[in-house]
């Protein structure tokens, strides 16, 4: 029992990271992206690759994996650009869906609907970090999370967070305002495939195994889900969301009643939470947290983490 | 075989394929027309049309042998699912995008996807996940033409999405309804304005959408059986194809539609594209296009007041 | 020479020729107005001239520098911002955000030499270019007397603020020459009154203005300069006596309106 609740908490850090790239594509910058998934799959299949053929180090793999998915993510971005949101709804589900046809049929490299094995366990400092044992990669696989959520969620209070909202809010303006709403747009497409692929290189080296079924589209419509349930645009709303829907999702199996409930539950819950989300509540049960630009400038000491993680550091050497 | 005929042959598939996708086209940009969003939820549509279709087909038919009444017992049977797919498509509508209209773009979007998730879970958790066989009502042997052989499925493809095309053009074009609708999907404030009656007009393109979307799906089981996730890809495919020839316009949807199913034949025949990236045309197909012409072969480019 | 000139501007919609051969010029530091009955063309005009859209033939000059065809946030940069006819703002982001959008290429700049250190300097704290953005944004929203509403929604304000604030944006990215499209529309005698005071106060600045208006009363009190488009052609230009007594403009305009 305890174990599968801590693979529920793994499997919802891995989703929470997916969470954290879609809702920079979708919650910050208004555009309705369907390729969770595929930017996933790349990262899994990065580091596969590269560990199971190459032998390079796990920890080199998360950064290349995170690469080749933005890399992806601007190939999708680019085309897309001129696409208002129902054609790129589509456009994007359609790469997804090449990406995983693609690593399908590239039997040379993918080894085809087999799979790849044998991804070997990450080891740091000398420890193995035992996917079994699932405490230390509980760790790990938070550890991310947390990274993630505090980079994006400088990155929205930031210059380029505000574009990226501007263009959400009304691109003609944006233009007009001297931003590019072009590049801005690729660029939000490749953080939220940079961060996917991290995901996929973490969530590869938790099964040791990947193949192709793992990444299929309903993948892309859990990530949406988790983003709008928690509140588009609101980085620690959708950590919860992602919570809320791993926790929906595997309730029947919680409470030992999984013979009981048919395996289509989760996904109608899915369907409705969408429907009824958009009807009753569209702006997710957090909603969006405005910043507090006066706040930020006058208390900044106390407000940036990072800045406070560098005193205590200084302190330490002090003494 | 000569390679005229073979020509020929790839042809007629291309274009019984491309027929199955156009019939699913128009009900994509019907409603892209009025109200300027994807009904994601149509390829589901499609798949509740066969079931039923194949259900009432096989309560109806008993041991009827081939022969005229057992080919009026199917059409009754698509009739009757027809209006079955007509009257879910509105309630759809009703239910999960009519509260939207004045929300977000996306919102809509997001209710379609949840909606095409409810449906097609729904049918895995009642009738199962395993795939149905839709009998033909006919002997489908085929007949030769020459080298050319064709399928009495294939004529009946042919025939009735070509009558359907035709009936719903003459519709749009002739009558006051259509009018209506046209004039709806051109503005719908000052439609309502001129008294025209929006909702009905809206209610009336989801259903003969999801109509022609239950005629399709019918046609589709009959080789290809039932199961709860046949419409995905098949709705997806005539999305790209009504985007193609110019979403919103209903000419393009049909051109849109034959030209992809001609595309996916050749492809594979002559191209020699591997059968398993056959899927990947359809959406190499759309991206392309969406970078040459963003507004498909017959659709006006929209611009964005400013 | 003009701030701004176009050259035999042409813009086409398939049949209809909305701008036609207009040559037409804004002088530095004056106050312009363009006017024209509805449908005459005046903001497809201010739309080719700002990279919202492309002309179809002619050019358009700006400090005697071609900018025909560039991109919009290429000729915002160069010094040219806008206001829209139906207003567009960012409506749920706060009314200071909105305008801290104004000061997004101005900051932008100042990042050419180190830009990634000094990223990854602003990232880490609020200083430097933040702070910088966040103060010069509060001071235009004092000019225009708005900072007591900067945390609120910009959908929340009162009509004529909206139109304030949308003004306060566009100033906020520091142009030479400002658009505005239609900014009394809907206004009350009040608001038109201020927003007069506003615009005279925006070019003590030194910035040159460029109106569409259809008040009357508005365009003839401040601006020095009019050019009156008809059907997509200009059929007169001169200061605001010269077009009231002009026979064409008359017969056009404001013999059907007063």
């Amino acid at each position: 029992m305890l174990s599968f609740l801590l693979l529920i908490l793994i499997y919802t850090g891995l989703y929470a990271i997916l969470a954290l790239g879609q809702n920079i594509i979708t919650g910050v910058t208004g555009m309705l992206s369907l390729c969770q998934a595929g930017f996933f799959a790349i990262g899994a299949y990065v580091t596969a690759i590269l560990t199971v053929s190459y032998g390079v180090s796990f920890w080199l793999t998360i950064p290349l994996a995170g690469l080749f998915a933005a890399a992806a993510g601007a190939l999708v971005g680019l085309p897309t650009l001129r696409l208002k949101g129902d054609y790129l709804a589509i456009a994007t589900l359609g790469f997804g869906e090449i990406i995983r046809n693609v690593i399908l049929n590239w039997d040379s490299l993918t080894r085809g609907p087999m799979g790849i094995n044998g991804i070997p366990m990450p080891t740091i400092f000398g420890m193995t970090i035992n996917p079994y044992k699932k405490w230390g990669f509980l760790l790990l696989v938070w550890v991310f999370v947390t990274i993630f959520y505090l980079l994006l969620k400088r990155l929205t209070r930031s210059r380029m967070g505000r574009a990226l909202e501007a263009i959400k809010e009304d691109e003609i303006a944006a233009y007009a305002m001297g931003i590019n709403t072009t590049r801005y747009k690729v660029w939000a497409f490749m953080v939220g495939a940079f961060v996917a692929g991290c995901a996929g290189s973490l969530q590869a080296a938790f099964t040791l195994s990947v193949t192709p079924n793992t990444y299929t589209f309903m993948v892309s419509v859990m990530v949406l889900c988790m983003v709008v349930l928690g509140g588009m645009g609101n980085h620690i709303a959708v950590i919860f969301g992602a919570l809320i829907i791993q926790l929906a999702a595997e309730f029947p199996r919680l409470l030992g009643i999984s013979s009981t409930v048919p395996p289509q539950f989760k996904q109608i819950v899915f369907g409705l939470i969408l429907v009824l989300m958009m009807i009753y509540r569209p702006q997710g049960i957090l909603g969006r947290k405005r910043v507090n630009y006066d706040q930020l400038t006058g208390t900044l000491e106390q407000e940036s983490l990072l800045l406070r993680v560098r005193r205590i550091i200084r302190i330490g050497v002090k003494r | 075989m000569g390679s005229i005929s073979e020509f020929f042959q790839h042809f007629l598939n291309g274009l019984t394929l491309g027929g199955i996708y156009a019939l699913i086209a128009l009900g994509y940009t019907m409603v892209y027309g009025i109200l300027k969003f994807i009904n994601f939820a149509h390829g589901e549509i499609l798949m509740i049309g066969a079931y039923s279709g194949l259900f009432l087909f096989d309560y109806f038919r008993g041991d009827l042998p081939y022969g005229p009444l057992l080919m009026i017992v199917f059409f009754v049977a698509m009739l009757i699912s027809m209006v079955i797919s007509a009257v879910l498509g509105m309630s759809i509508e009703k239910i999960a995008y009519k509260p939207l209209r004045k929300a977000t773009r996306l919102a809509p979007l997001l209710s379609a996807i949840g909606v095409s998730f409810i449906l097609s879970n729904l049918a895995a958790f009642f009738w199962g996940t395993k795939s149905r066989k839709f009998d033909y009502p006919f002997d489908n042997t085929a007949y030769k033409i020459g080298d050319v052989a064709i399928t009495p499925h294939q004529i009946l493809i042919l025939v009735v999405s070509f009558l359907m095309m035709v009936a719903l053009k003459l519709y749009i074009d002739r009558t006051r309804m259509g009018k209506a609708m046209r004039a709806t999907s051109l503005d719908q404030d000052v439609a309502a304005l001129m008294g025209i009656n929006v909702n009905q007009v809206i209610s009336l393109t989801f259903a003969i959408g999801s109509a022609l979307a239950a005629t399709a799906g019918i046609l589709i089981a009959l080789d290809f059986k039932v199961y709860p996730t046949m419409g995905a890809m098949a709705g997806l495919k005539a999305f790209v194809a009504a985007v193609v020839g110019g979403i919103g316009n209903i000419t393009g949807a049909m051109i849109g539609g034959i030209l992809l199913g001609l595309l996916e034949t050749f492809g594979v025949a002559v191209l020699g594209i591997p059968q398993g990236l056959k899927d990947t045309i359809a959406f190499g197909v759309l991206i392309l296009i969406l970078l040459v012409k963003p507004e498909g072969l017959l659709g006006k480019a929209e611009r964005e007041k400013v | 020479m003009s701030l701004l000139y176009t050259t035999q501007l042409t813009r086409a919609f398939g049949g209809v020729i909305a701008v036609s051969d207009v040559d037409f010029a804004v002088e530095k530091h004056s106050i312009t107005g363009l006017i024209g009955p509805n449908g005459a063309g005046k903001t497809t005009l201010f739309n080719n001239i700002t990279g919202m859209d492309v002309p179809t033939s002619g050019k358009v000059f700006f400090k005697d520098e071609e900018i025909t065809g560039m991109p919009a946030h290429s000729i915002s940069r160069l010094g040219i911002a806008r206001t829209f006819q139906n207003i567009r703002l960012f409506k749920e982001m706060s009314v200071l955000e909105n305008v801290m959008i104004g000061r997004h290429f101005k900051t932008g700049k100042s990042m050419t030499s180190g830009r990634l250190l000094n990223a990854v300097r602003s990232y880490i704290s609020m200083k430097g270019e933040e702070k910088a953005i966040y103060d010069t944004s509060r001071e235009w929203l004092e000019f225009f007397n708005l900072d007591k509403f900067r945390n609120e929604s910009a959908r929340n304000l009162p009509y004529g603020s909206q139109r304030e604030l949308e003004i306060a944006r566009a100033m906020a990215t520091e142009p030479e020459l400002l658009f505005l499209d239609e900014p009394a529309a809907g206004m009350n005698p009040q608001e038109t009154d201020r927003l007069m005071a506003t615009i005279r106060r925006i070019r003590e600045q030194g910035v040159t203005v460029l109106l569409i208006e259809h008040d009357m009363k508005l365009v003839m009190n401040i601006c020095e300069q009019i050019t009156v488009l008809n059907y997509g052609k200009k059929i007169a230009s001169g200061n605001p006596l010269e077009i009231r007594e002009n026979p064409l403009v008359i017969e056009a305009y404001l013999g059907k309106e007063e």
